[in-house]
């Protein structure tokens, strides 16, 4: 069997959610990589990889032309996989709607070839399925297998061609937020603020210093980014991102079903607030009950 | 301008009840429970409303397909401004490629120009059925948005992305699937509650419609995740940093 993986980079660099979406294609034989415009060249680094097929003809992963080609490329293999991110979801599901498969998104585990748990109901549940389609199409969760590392040997790179199927979708522009923090999805250490920061200039003033030190990256609850906070990338939830970091730093949030879904796997987590009923207590490791103008910069100090 | 917008909704257990697993581990327990539209189909329908509103649209004309308890929601769609509903009944668990199968024939049936629907519904999580359907009907889409603006046969999009917002424009026909901060629904009025109550809802049974519904996944097993103790309170800030480094190990 032979796993294709939809390889998501930014500036030429792979993503670490694309890395994990390798390993986990690893547990089904060879894997290719599919790479659009820039970072061929880094996947072809990864090990595991058997041969990287470089999209040269489309700058952006618009879902139209990149589904229309792994449609085409479909029949060679057994799994099409990618992360769970924002470009998987949007493109996986085109193609599985191409191929009359049922995806499965959000797979955090692999039993065997055709059956994958995924959380429902905001992690709630899991749900064990079994997929009786010929072709598997996943998106998998990032938090849930390591990132592949770059391995000795480069795997050859094959240039290949997406057919013109733009549905005239017309690309206008990304706006992609400068942070020289690390990758959320990616971080060893995340702090999380919610509303309990009153604004957007508290926000940033109480958690970033913190985050600088540990060298952290930040989320948000969804009432934060609601309020104007922070910006839509940095929500951690059931519909943001999912992270499991080995800190994970609770400021100000409640705990809504909604937020433990994408952080509830975390090694250990802090939770910083000031109502002690705050359900973030219930499954924090350490709890601090206070006032977050208080305890965050004290917080700095200490570090 | 003469578009209609299909606004296609979910009747899902209600965002604020805690989901319990069934006791044959075979899916969640929805007996008796509140059972309400799908939070991200509001946001959807929100979005068709106002975009007739404006004058963009004419007619906005919800869907759902459920058992025969999935009107209520759709009643709840006509009070919030939809102007008709069709209900596609079964009573079977259906699957986001099921769904999809349905949506097409409904669509080309009624010729809408526009799909709004939600993301992703709260209960499966799937986040695949917008992006199927487009698929299915070869129309263009747009996912996740957080701004629509149409204009000039086409809609321009704000999709919420990894690293932040992209930018595209879809020609119309397209399949639009709404994020969290596309709007914010308004509630129903009382008058437009009884209003609604008079608005056209027909019924169609989903055998009748010759689209085979057997399901490609198999759920084996139906499980609670493994729950996290709560831990400890600590007395002060010297005391966590001091457990996070010697207890925890997570910092040098």
């Amino acid at each position: 069997m032979t796993a294709l993986v939809l390889i998501e980079t930014e500036g030429g660099q792979l993503r670490q959610a694309a890395r994990s979406a390798v390993t986990a294609a690893r547990s089904f034989g060879d894997v290719d990589a599919l790479v659009i415009g820039e970072g061929a060249e880094a996947a072809s680094h990864l090990e595991g990889v058997r041969k990287v097929l470089h999209v040269t003809n489309l700058n952006h992963a618009l879902a139209e032309p990149v589904a229309a080609l792994l449609a085409q490329l479909a029949s060679q293999y057994s799994h099409i996989l990618a992360a769970a991110s924002a470009t998987g979801k949007n493109i996986l599901p085109r193609l599985a709607g191409l191929l009359d498969v049922q995806p499965i998104s959000d797979v955090i585990a692999i039993r065997d070839d055709a059956t994958f748990v995924r959380p429902i109901y905001a992690g709630n549940a899991l749900a064990t399925v079994q997929s009786r389609d010929a072709i598997r199409i996943l998106t998998v969760r990032g938090s849930s297998f390591d990132p592949a590392k770059d391995g000795n040997t480069a795997a050859p790179i094959e240039t290949i061609t997406a057919p013109d199927d733009s549905k005239n979708v017309r690309f206008i522009r990304v706006e992609l937020s400068q942070s020289d923090r690390p990758e959320l999805e990616a971080a060893r250490i995340v702090i999380s603020g919610g509303k309990g920061l009153k604004d957007a200039a508290n926000f940033d003033r109480l958690l970033a210093p913190i985050a600088d030190k540990l060298g952290a990256a930040i989320g948000a609850s969804r009432a934060a980014v609601d309020a104007g906070f922070a910006p839509n990338e940095m929500q951690v939830g059931q519909t943001g991102k999912v992270v499991a970091p080995d800190l994970y730093i609770a400021a100000g949030l409640s705990g809504a079903i909604q937020h433990l879904a994408g952080m509830k796997d975390s090694r250990v987590i802090v939770a910083i607030n000031l109502d002690p009923e705050a359900p973030i207590f219930k499954v924090a490791d350490y709890g601090i009950i206070g006032d977050l103008f208080e305890v965050l910069p004290a917080l700095e100090k200490a570090l | 301008m003469t578009m209609k917008i299909l606004v296609p909704v979910k009747r899902v257990l209600d965002y604020n009840i805690k989901p319990r697993v069934a006791a044959d581990g075979n899916g969640v327990d929805t007996q008796g429970a509140k059972m309400s539209m799908n939070p991200f189909d509001e946001i959807a329908l929100e979005e068709a409303v106002r975009l007739r509103e404006k004058g963009s649209a004419s007619e906005v004309v919800a869907v759902s397909i459920g058992p025969q308890a999935a009107q209520d929601v759709l009643r709840t769609a006509m009070a919030m401004g939809a102007d008709r509903a069709i209900l596609v009944k079964t009573d079977q668990l259906l699957e986001p490629l099921a769904v999809a199968k349905i949506l097409k024939i409904i669509i080309e049936r009624e010729q809408p120009g526009l799909i709004s629907m939600g993301k992703q519904a709260i209960d499966d999580d799937m986040n695949a059925t917008g992006q199927m359907l487009a698929a299915m009907l070869s129309w263009p889409q747009a996912t996740f948005a957080s701004k629509v603006t149409v204009a000039d046969n086409c809609a321009e999009v704000i999709r919420e992305i990894d690293g932040g917002t992209e930018v595209i424009s879809v020609p119309l026909p397209a399949v639009i699937t709404a994020d969290l901060r596309l709007n914010e629904p308004r509630y129903a009025s009382l008058p437009n509650i009884m209003k609604a109550r008079k608005k056209p809802l027909e019924t169609i049974e989903a055998d009748s419609l010759g689209v085979d519904l057997t399901p490609h996944l198999t759920i084996l097993k139906v499980e609670e995740p493994s729950e996290r103790k709560a831990g400890v309170i600590v007395k002060d800030i010297e005391e966590l940093v001091s457990k996070l480094k010697t207890e925890a190990k997570v910092l040098p």
